[in-house]
């Protein structure tokens, strides 16, 4: 008996925001949801179950399901997150799911991350700018693993939207490039392929939408899945806008 | 609101790397290109390649020697003799030129370090002086079924690295993409493809898109495999599907199906070759290296279908590991150390933590072999040209092109993604300046119309048919268990008969929610068929082929057959028929003889011709095709001295 009662499974509740913008009828609202939660459980396997015995027309996005695809940011207890990698274990019995803020709604937990990233990478105009046009027959070019590693950290960043999500900035300022457009920035800054010169950058970055639009809260740094150095980051990009010349006299 | 009708020059279905690289050579040539994708494009399952993409740039010590000759020596023994070896010519040629284009791209490749580096080499720790004249350049790590180390690489996120770079050459170029559409068939009218009708998936409206070039570019067919596979979720099959309905394109060597030795188990989240080519060691449940016996000479290392096999051998035999969630064996890399681990498999760490709670540095990963690659897809000649539809064009996953034959070696489709799509992107780019655009609208509102009636009366039917998640549920089931790692006739014979009850019973499906807007159940219902017929003709396909080649394994066939088997499944879907129609071409002209992989089985049903009248037969089908020796700038080297194809 008493061993029944140990293995019975927590009842789970989820509280999960609702609306969807194409049915007229539709009005924002929180729906509530239980479900038996199993080992190892994760808000995939956990929505996933909910929409396929509970309510079919519920929205949300997952591609990957293993925290490299970046399509599953979502609000877990009003704090973003990556709903593929999320475990039902490390949550509370009563589970509150919204949509990422700053993200235009699609329906119910999908947001268009897909637009914002690429108006990003338009403005900032996130591709290197090349010296030479590619030489198929050129003889390959070197670069020191070093800088190629530094390059590839920053390169890691998944545009899933967390940072965007948790940034006061962002959510109030809709052009601000927040943590994961200035990143993409420094990833290109810090290449050498890229020949973009201070004068280029500081075009980009020097500005209220850019670097000094941050008011240094950073909850970006804290919510990274990828746990990019996001402090860095901005630490590197605020030098480089300051003081580029100046550091160069120096 | 959405426009019903869009026209362009060229029309690319599915926004991964052999969609956006060919997109890319099509926009450069001036050719105004659309994509269409089920989701942004840096999200397509692209990204979760890992460990490598092969090309023979030999910069690395135990890269000497290699060549473009090697690489595609490996890539057909591989193949099990399988692929079209011009097409695999072609790509061994191109792979480090695609490499190199991406190094422009900015991809951080990681490059060699000169002076004392330190690998693991078959169970032994062994120090190797890289050049310094080599420092710098782009380095290389070891990868199953290779003579050489030849997978270049950025950590385990190497697929991410590279689809952000190619993405960022599509945003450079202005090329338009539509993410969150799904094709829901092909305009055509038997005998040229017009294009595609579309349905949003943030709106749930149809659409047209008209173009002069279609180029299909979804990925593979995973899905099919329920929940026992390593793709993403977003993997459909949905191209190879939109084909086979048209009743005219083939599709080619669905039955080739590649199990991934190492996915976690019980996730199936993929865990990289580059473990195994780092050094790291496959144990049973007594920690035994059991490969080492096995393979004496490829140890781990051997082609992902022979290790699969010896996996699956293992825990038939009682050596697997008990759990609740079924057998299943042990990836052991903690003797690479955490330095390792967190720089160069740093995505893999990051996935045992997060998915596994495990530190892989002290602890043995759970892994079993999982359906992982679709090597069959739309057949297209080396161009991407599809079979039977001008202005049809498929390229990576999705295409059967066919360089992969019955085995993909790991990190051969990383780089076939931008190989095919450079090759077929200018013959795409090509096609569409010599074409003016036929916007057929009569033939586009017919097909958006009846689009739009399937999509309306799946709404308003009522009864108590399954859900479609059900039937999606009970055919991974079936996949799994009957047409898996090691077949025979009689499960395959089941299989079939299971998988023609369940698209009988989809005819019936019923949904719950019947809601405006995107409606996530209708789609699903509106892809199952696809998934369904795709699922019926591997089946199909690999109850006819009573041999064993590579991935395709029957135990009741348990040889490589040359004599008779040494053909392409081609499969076609007749209108109105029960299941698809199966016919078999030449696997194209043999440059390499068929003979011993040089793992697995030595064993094999010899041909009987020569490879000179192999390789006669081949050239005059293809000239009876029309195809111009002159025509084709690869492979003539190829042709049989005294062939009829000057």
């Amino acid at each position: 008996m008493s061993d029944k009662e140990t293995t019975a499974p927590r009842r789970l509740r989820f509280e999960i925001f609702r609306f969807n913008p194409e049915d007229p009828e539709s009005e924002p609202r929180i729906d509530a949801f239980e479900i038996d939660e199993r080992p190892y459980m994760t808000l995939y396997m956990a929505l996933n179950e909910i929409r396929e015995t509970l309510d079919s027309g519920l929205q949300f996005d997952f591609a990957c399901r293993s925290a490299i695809c970046g399509s599953c940011g979502m609000m877990v207890n009003g704090r973003p997150a990556l709903g593929c990698r999320t475990l039902t274990g490390d949550l509370p019995d009563i589970i509150r799911l919204h949509p990422l803020p700053a993200f235009k709604l699609i329906g119910d937990l999908s947001v268009d991350t897909g637009t914002w990233f690429r108006e990003m990478a338009e403005r900032t105009e996130a591709w290197i700018h090349e010296q030479q046009p590619f030489d198929k027959s050129a003889p390959e070019e070197r670069m020191s693993d070093d800088i190629a590693q530094a390059i590839y950290e920053g390169d890691r960043c998944i545009e899933c939207g967390c940072c965007v999500a948790s940034c006061g900035v962002a959510n109030l300022k809709p052009d601000f490039l927040a943590a994961a457009g200035l990143n993409r920035v420094a990833r290109f800054m810090m290449d050498p392929r890229d020949k973009r010169d201070d004068a280029d950058w500081f075009e980009v970055v020097a500005s209220e939408q850019g670097v000094f639009g941050c008011v240094g809260m950073m909850a970006c740094a804290d919510v990274c899945p990828k746990d990019l150095p996001l402090l860095e980051v901005y630490a590197y990009l605020r030098r480089r806008a300051l003081g580029s010349k100046f550091l160069r006299d120096s | 609101m959405t426009s019903q009708l869009i026209t362009t020059d060229v029309l690319v279905i599915g926004g991964g790397l052999a969609g956006e690289r060919c997109a890319i050579e099509a926009a450069a040539a001036g050719q105004d290109t659309v994509i269409l994708s089920l989701v942004p494009p840096r999200r397509s399952h692209s990204c979760a390649a890992q460990g490598g993409m092969q090309a023979a740039l030999g910069n690395c010590v135990k890269a000497e020697g290699d060549s473009t000759d090697v690489h595609f020596k490996d890539t057909v023994r591989g193949s099990d003799w399988g692929a079209d070896q011009e097409v695999a010519r072609i790509f061994a040629e191109e792979a480090p030129i695609a490499v190199r284009e991406l190094a422009h791209y900015g991809v951080p490749w990681t490059r060699v370090r000169g002076g004392k580096n330190t690998y693991f080499i078959k169970g032994e720790s062994v120090e190797i002086d890289e050049l310094l004249e080599n420092d710098g350049l782009i380095t290389h790590r070891d990868f199953g079924g290779t003579a050489k180390w030849r997978a270049c690489y950025a950590a385990a996120g190497t697929g991410h690295a590279v689809l952000y770079a190619v993405d960022s050459q599509v945003v450079r170029l202005g090329i338009t993409v539509r993410d969150r559409v799904e094709a829901i068939s092909l305009v055509h009218d038997g005998r040229r493809c017009y294009g595609v009708v579309a349905r949003c998936l943030r709106t749930g409206k149809h659409f047209c898109v008209l173009a002069k070039a279609t180029v299909i570019a979804t990925g593979g067919y995973g899905r099919i495999y329920g929940r026992y596979t390593t793709n993403a979720t977003i993997n459909y099959g949905t191209g190879a599907a939109l084909a086979l309905d048209t009743g005219i394109v083939p599709l080619g060597n669905m039955e080739a199906v590649q199990f991934h030795p190492t996915a976690l188990s019980p996730s199936g989240i993929l865990i990289t070759e580059g473990c195994r080519g780092d050094g790291g060691y496959l144990l049973d449940k007594n920690l035994h290296r059991f490969m080492v016996n096995a393979e004496p000479e490829k140890q781990e290392l051997a082609s992902r279908d022979v290790v699969s096999r010896h996996m699956e051998q293992c825990i038939k035999d009682g050596r697997g590991v008990d759990s609740p969630n079924g057998s299943h064996l042990w990836l052991d890399i903690r003797h690479l150390g955490e330095k390792h681990l967190t720089t160069k498999l740093l995505e893999v760490f990051d996935i045992c933590r997060d998915f596994a709670g495990i530190n892989p540095a002290h602890e043995l990963i759970p892994v079993r072999p999982t359906q992982h690659y679709s090597m069959g897809g739309v057949r297209v000649n080396k161009d991407g040209e599809a079979y039977g539809l001008a202005g049809l064009y498929a390229v990576g996953e999705a295409a059967c092109w066919d360089m992969h034959g019955f085995n993909r070696l790991g990190g051969n489709s990383l780089a076939e993604t931008l190989v095919a799509g450079r090759v077929v992107g200018a013959r795409v780019a090509e096609y569409a300046s010599l074409t003016t655009l036929h916007a057929n609208t009569e033939l586009a509102f017919a097909a958006l119309a009846a689009a739009e009636a399937r999509a309306t009366a799946l709404l308003k039917r009522e009864g108590k048919g399954r859900s479609a998640y059900e039937i999606r549920d009970a055919l991974g089931e079936i996949m799994i268990d009957k047409v898996g790692i090691f077949r025979n006739g009689a499960d395959l014979k089941s299989a079939v008969d299971d998988i023609r009850a369940l698209i009988d019973e989809c005819s019936r499906v019923v949904l719950r929610h019947k809601g405006p807007g995107a409606n996530p159940e209708l789609a699903f219902a509106l892809r199952l068929p696809g998934m369904l017929r795709l699922a019926l003709t591997v089946a199909m396909g690999a109850l006819a082929r009573t041999e064993s080649r590579g991935a395709h394994f029957r135990t009741d066939f348990p040889l490589r057959n040359d004599r008779e088997w040494l053909s392409r499944t081609l499969a076609r879907w007749q209108p109105k028929a029960s299941a698809p129609s199966l016919s078999y071409e030449p696997v194209g002209l043999l440059d390499l003889p068929p003979g011993h992989r040089g793992y697995g089985s030595d064993e094999r049903i010899e041909m009987q011709e020569s490879i000179v009248q192999y390789n006669e037969a081949v050239s005059a089908g293809q000239v009876e095709a029309g195809r111009l020796a002159t025509f084709e700038p690869f492979g003539s080297r190829l042709r049989p001295s005294q062939g009829g194809a000057r």
